[in-house]
């Protein structure tokens, strides 16, 4: 039931596929926006409206950096490797986010909370080194206020557990 | 009436601009007889944010790091009571005579802002801000006296190259576009910032949108385009819903659309989210992009000005070449030649990062060197170090050593470097920055980045890789130079694109200038500037220890002795090299050299 409700409201999304060419990137979007990652359905799905053949949408879903075949965590950590951040002791920084969560790049915790990616520069340089929480910045870290900030995070998700919400969240 | 006007670009907003903005509206509103409160984007000194700034006539007035408390000392004293507050967080004064004063003087009048004209003055969510400041002028003056062949005339006049990093003249590139006969053509705007450091697009699109619609529609008008699209990347959240807000503002007021301001033209325009891939900054992997397939490029000729988006003609121009284009039509090509060299005119904005001072978006007169723009604007090394290179380019750059600082800034003197003028990033670096380990770096990103399409890029790029890493671990072998050399060569004759024809910049630049650092780490297993981990001694300093177990408790090899509340030694016989000690301490006291 629930995945059919689902599927409803994906293809409600979808609605504005109005045939134009050029459109496949903007759907995945669409759709990873929606499931936070692109389900093997949507797939399905986008190459029965577009006619696009679904190993074409496969690969252009390899191809871009943006696109998740498989779910995130509800904090998606963004840990900006730029230059100036890697002259500023990125390194570090990932380090140490990988050791207080035990994962690494790519990977998602086993409680759902966090996944760990890099960035190659968002732009923030003037902070570095600076991760990306969802859509938080946090700027001029060290290794201990690294720790701090996720440990917050974790604070403040075992507060709102019950809440299913996920929305962009300051600490 | 005084005008409070926030800082709120993404620089200002990650340093807390939005509970300053939050506490200064609570204020403001309670006091709407004597001040108004305004938002604007990023005026450059990042370094300095959450700023905000307080305009009166002509006099202006800003303050840097400005947290809620102090915001509200701000507002009380200086604009309740005129009493200009003379602390730390005072960073400039512009008098209502002209006369500057303040800590950040040199970094603000030692520029020429024309690209940035209304980057920190105007509210980017407004485009009545934009018009009181003269936005659209210069899109009245194309569209009611010009001809399309005047306007290119302009541009060519203006001498304006591609501020995209290749430096071709925007002109030139307009007429081609132009000379090609087709009912369809199109206007890009490039603003897929990948490289790494530079931050110079994201600052003008979140700042002053409209100035990059105006320049795009002129630039319609010029090649007889009826369809643009502006391509930015995803990781700029914020520029999107800015240019979002101004296409939507455009349209409404006449710019966009049908019969533009009476004229009879049509143009109207699109925005396209990039997906996170660097290849897409180059033109055609660009345009297959926006076509929804893999950003991979194509083969020129034909060029795009004949055969560019859906095999239309089609011109595409960075953020900054679009935002200059305004200003040219509005004061004319010999106001903008009054800048820079004789063959690289105007101005360039910069984005100063890494271990200088004042990191931030500097536009200067191009020519002016890169000692000025270090020193003079950026407020030198921090902490008091020693200046060793500056790194131009991002990926596709290299590496100018400390030594020729006195190099002007311009489209032949950075070339002859070794480097190239790029996009305007421009990341310091400092004596504790090893140069092999930047080149590895460099190297690691434009091998993830490679499309793949072209097999010297897609595994030349790997076995240089290979080798760089090899070298940081202290595992080189003395033929490793020579043939880091051969394969850049190789890599850059046998790729397709830009993305491969300059990856091995930073390998070549850096073995040009710092020849003796990679023999350190090939002959001697040394790491001269003591940054590559397998090759240095972890060491903790005494004085910053307080004893509290934690690197002993996380070290695998039992490394570290020391009691509670003791200083803490490595014993250095024992240490793997891991980095365990220094992302576990909470004082910083691990150090490596």
């Amino acid at each position: 039931m629930k995945t059919a409700a689902k599927q409803e409201n994906f293809n409600y999304r979808l609605w504005r596929y109005d045939g134009a060419p050029g459109e496949l990137i903007p759907l995945l979007q669409s759709a990873q926006e929606h499931f936070g990652y692109i389900p093997r359905r949507a797939i399905n799905y986008i190459a029965g409206v577009t006619g696009i053949p679904e190993s074409d949408i496969y690969g252009v879903i390899t191809f871009y950096s943006q696109f998740r075949l498989s779910p995130m965590g509800r904090y998606v950590i963004r840990v900006c490797v730029g230059t100036a951040c890697h002259v500023s002791g990125a390194k570090q920084i990932r380090e140490t986010v990988e050791d207080e969560l035990g994962i690494e790049v790519g990977d998602t915790t086993d409680d759902g909370l966090f996944t760990l990616n890099t960035v190659a520069c968002i732009g923030c340089c003037s902070l570095a080194p600076v991760i990306m929480i969802n859509d938080d910045t946090h700027g001029s870290l060290t290794p201990a206020s690294v720790r701090k900030i996720l440990r917050n995070y974790r604070k403040k998700a075992a507060v709102s557990a019950d809440s299913v919400a996920v929305t962009s969240e300051g600490v | 009436m005084k005008k409070i006007v926030v800082g709120m670009g993404t620089c200002g907003l990650s340093a807390g601009a939005q509970a300053t903005y939050d506490r200064l509206r609570e204020l403001a509103e309670a006091n709407s007889d004597v001040c108004m409160l305004t938002r604007t984007g990023c005026i450059g000194m990042c370094y300095r944010e959450p700023l905000i700034e307080i305009r009166e006539g002509d006099s202006r007035v800003f303050y840097g790091g400005v947290n809620p408390e102090s915001a509200e000392e701000i507002f009380s004293k200086h604009v309740l009571c005129n009493e200009i507050i003379d602390d730390d967080n005072l960073v400039y004064v512009c008098g209502p005579d002209g006369n500057t004063s303040g800590s950040e003087c040199a970094f603000l009048d030692l520029q020429e802002r024309i690209v940035l004209r209304n980057c920190g003055t105007i509210d980017p969510e407004s485009i009545k801000d934009y018009e009181d400041a003269g936005g659209y002028q210069g899109l009245r003056k194309a569209l009611t006296e010009m001809t399309p062949s005047e306007i290119i005339q302009t541009i060519k006049d203006s001498g304006l190259r591609g501020r995209g990093g290749a430096g071709f003249p925007t002109g030139l590139k307009w007429s081609f576009a132009a000379a090609n006969e087709g009912e369809q053509k199109y206007v890009v705007c490039n603003a897929d910032e990948g490289d790494p450091g530079a931050f110079m697009d994201r600052s003008v699109l979140e700042g002053d949108p409209h100035a990059i619609l105006e320049g795009m529609i002129i630039c319609a008008r010029a090649i007889g385009a009826t369809f643009g699209y502006i391509y930015c990347r995803a990781e700029y959240p914020l520029a999107i819903h800015r240019l979002e807000i101004a296409i939507s503002e455009a349209r409404e007021r006449g710019y966009l659309g049908t019969n533009i301001i009476g004229s009879g033209f049509d143009f109207d325009l699109k925005i396209k989210q990039g997906a996170g891939a660097f290849v897409c900054g180059e033109e055609t992997a660009l345009f297959a992009s926006i076509e929804g397939e893999r950003g991979m490029p194509r083969i020129r000729p034909p060029f795009p000005a004949e055969k560019g988006l859906w095999q239309k003609p089609t011109n595409n121009n960075n953020v900054e070449t679009f935002a200059n284009v305004p200003w040219i039509i509005c004061n004319g090509a010999g106001a903008f030649t009054a800048f820079g060299t004789e063959k690289s005119p105007g101005t360039k904005v910069f984005a100063l990062a890494g271990k200088v001072v004042h990191g931030g978006l500097a536009e200067v007169p191009i020519g002016t060197t890169i000692e000025d723009l270090v020193f003079k604007i950026g407020g030198g090394i921090k902490e008091g170090k020693k200046f060793k290179a500056v790194q131009m380019g991002g990926p596709s750059g290299g590496c100018i050593p400390a030594e020729m600082k006195n190099t002007p800034v311009d489209f032949e003197s950075i070339p002859a470097t070794g480097a190239i003028m790029g996009s305007g990033g421009m990341v310091v670096m400092d004596e504790d920055i090893c140069m092999v380990e930047i080149a590895r770096f460099f190297l690691d990103f434009t091998q993830k980045e490679s499309c793949g399409k072209c097999t010297f890029c897609r595994i030349g790029t790997l076995r240089m890789l290979e080798i760089l890493e090899r070298l940081t671990r202290g595992e080189g072998e003395p033929e490793d130079i020579e043939k880091l050399e051969q394969l850049s060569i190789q890599i850059k004759e046998a790729s397709l694109c830009g993305l491969g024809q300059t990856a091995p910049n930073p390998v070549q630049t850096t073995i040009r200038y710092y020849l003796d650092e990679y023999k350190a780490h090939i002959y001697d297993q040394k790491c001269p500037a003591g940054e590559c981990q397998a090759l240095v001694e972890f060491y903790i300093i005494p004085d910053k220890c307080v004893g509290c177990t934690l690197c002993a408790k996380n070290c695998p090899v039992d490394a570290i002795s020391g009691k509670v509340k003791e200083v803490h030694v490595i014993n250095i016989e024992a240490c793997v090299n891991c980095g365990k000690c220094i992302t576990s301490c909470n004082f910083g006291a691990v150090i490596t050299r």
